[in-house]
């Protein structure tokens, strides 16, 4: 991305389409980049992001993403915001199980970005949209 | 939206992929390859993600696709050029790329498909693992 792009400021993406899922993986590469994660780490949080991103554009019916480089005073890291206004997810505990899909995937997406991060924390509710937000922080 | 080419050298076909694929250009490649597949009468599919940075579970589903369907044309499927951050991260998402062979390389990808069409293909179609290789010659 360009340099004129201020990283210490969050970076949003509105997800609507499955092109704006590669603009998400792209965005959420260069702030990876810029907190020093390792080369592995970096991998992990774009794929998480991808999962999630490809989420709120499959299941939210579409949403937005905020990237933010962050510090927790010992560290730096990427935090990322995936926010929808869709039906929401009834049994979190169900969906976040290994194979568990209602759209014919392979059920891996929620689960495995969790794996993939160090933080993962989701809002959610029938009706109420779902939230998404992860965090890797540098090694 | 992007498609990506594809190849024919020899008996072969290769693509090799070089951007980040909307999950449309990765739906695309499949029905191409399949054509190409049927077109061509090629018996082995290199496909080259040398390039690819990232491999979620849409792309990794498209990886499996890909050589199921080919596989039932009659064509042999190797993925090469896996980065190792790649395959770390893919193992940890929980995508055990079912079915597909896998070389380090372009020259190696080649070696495999035609020393696969020599003997034991199919044993990917059963969900156990491969039998414990036999110390080779
Ligand atoms: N943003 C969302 N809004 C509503 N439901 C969601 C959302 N994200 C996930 N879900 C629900 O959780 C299920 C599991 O999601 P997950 O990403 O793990 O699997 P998948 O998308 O079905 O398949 P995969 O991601 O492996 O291709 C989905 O099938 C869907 O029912
Ligand atoms: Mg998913």
């Amino acid at each position: 991305m360009t340099s004129g792009v201020d990283l210490s400021r969050p970076q949003q993406q509105t997800v609507g389409s499955d092109e704006d899922v590669v603009r998400v993986r792209q965005m959420v590469r260069t702030v990876a980049v810029a907190a020093r994660l390792s080369l592995v780490d970096q991998t992990k949080v774009v794929t998480a992001a991808s999962e999630l991103a490809r989420n709120t554009l499959v299941y939210g019916g579409g949403g937005t993403v905020e990237v933010t480089a962050v510090d927790n005073g010992r560290k730096p890291g990427i935090r990322i915001v995936f926010a929808d206004s869709g039906p929401g997810i009834a049994d979190v505990d169900l969906a976040l199980t290994d194979g568990y899909t209602t759209g014919g995937g392979l059920g891996l997406g929620l689960s495995g970005a969790r794996r993939l991060v160090d933080e993962f924390d989701i809002l959610t509710a029938p009706g109420q949209g779902t939230r998404v937000t992860i965090t890797k922080w540098s090694r | 939206m992007d498609r990506v080419p594809i190849l024919k050298i020899g008996d072969i076909l290769l693509v090799s992929i070089q951007v980040d694929m909307s999950d449309q250009t990765a739906v695309a490649l499949q029905e191409d390859l399949a054509e190409r597949i049927v077109a061509t009468g090629c018996h082995g599919v290199i496909i080259d993600i040398t390039a690819l940075d990232i491999v979620d579970s849409f792309v990794g589903r498209m990886l499996s696709t890909i050589a199921s369907i080919s596989r039932v044309l009659d064509a042999e499927t190797v993925v090469v050029g896996m980065r190792p951050a790649v395959a770390i991260t893919l193992v940890e998402l929980g995508l055990s790329l079912n079915g597909i062979r896998t070389a380090l390389n372009v020259e190696r990808g080649m070696e495999l498909v035609a020393a696969g069409r020599g003997y034991d293909d199919y044993d990917e179609f059963d969900d156990g693992p491969d039998p414990a290789p036999t110390a080779s010659p």
